[in-house]
């Protein structure tokens, strides 16, 4: 009765590699550069959400690091790929 | 850790908590794939940065906090900090969207200018007089 939470951890751990597809799909095929770097937001996101749900079926901590990690970086490659968009250069002199 | 550990009353609201936010997370995705303009595709994965992840943290904190023995909360500290950069990457990836569709137009907007002038009437002179 206890294994549910196998099977639900194993079909989520699915659902987000089907969303990772999805979202690496719009990043090849995206027409403009504003679509490739919302899509690698959305890529990161997804990866986060995917190592989460491995340190839970796991149960180890030591994934909640790696995904804190995921979340900083993600974040600031996101902003200086739009910066870099807005403006030509990433840090301005 | 073993699964089979987890009490019945943690794991089933882990688990539906898990298939929901990872759910979440796959519409938002496959919103992002499907939907037609840059515009309309931009609000699609918010959805699962938002929910998708609230979902997922809660179900990490609900087994962790069951297995332990006492309160793990230190999932919120992600949660805070997707809550405060996502507006901040949004706005900023926005702001470069909409300067460079004023910079250079896409071709299908010409198009439909285009259809649009010749399929109004043309402006013809009016034969009233001016407006003294």
């Amino acid at each position: 009765m206890n294994q549910i939470l196998g099977y639900a951890l194993t079909f989520a751990l699915l659902a987000l590699c089907a969303a990772m597809l999805c979202t690496l799909a719009r990043l090849l095929i995206g027409p403009t550069a504003q679509d490739r770097v919302l899509a690698l937001d959305a890529l990161y996101i997804n990866a986060m959400l995917l190592v989460l749900t491995a340190g839970i079926r796991y149960g180890t901590t030591l994934y909640f690091d790696v995904a804190l990690l995921i979340a900083l970086f993600g974040f600031v490659g996101s902003t200086a790929f739009a910066k870099f968009l807005l403006r030509g250069e990433v840090i301005e002199p | 850790m073993n699964l089979e550990d987890v009490p019945l009353w943690a794991a089933l609201p882990a688990s539906v908590l898990v298939v929901m936010g990872s759910l979440i997370a796959l519409v938002g995705s496959i919103g992002l794939l499907r939907l037609r303009e840059f515009m309309t595709r931009f609000h699609s994965p918010a959805l699962g940065t938002t929910l998708g992840t609230l979902c997922i943290l809660a179900a990490s904190m609900l087994v962790f906090s069951a297995d332990g023995g006492r309160p793990v909360v230190h999932e919120i500290l992600i949660y805070v900090f997707l809550t405060m950069t996502a507006p901040v990457t949004a706005m900023l990836l926005f702001r470069a969207a909409l300067y460079r569709k004023r910079e250079r137009p896409p071709e299908e907007t010409l198009e439909h200018a285009a259809d649009a002038a010749e399929t109004l009437p043309r402006h013809e002179p009016d034969e009233s007089p001016p407006r003294r």
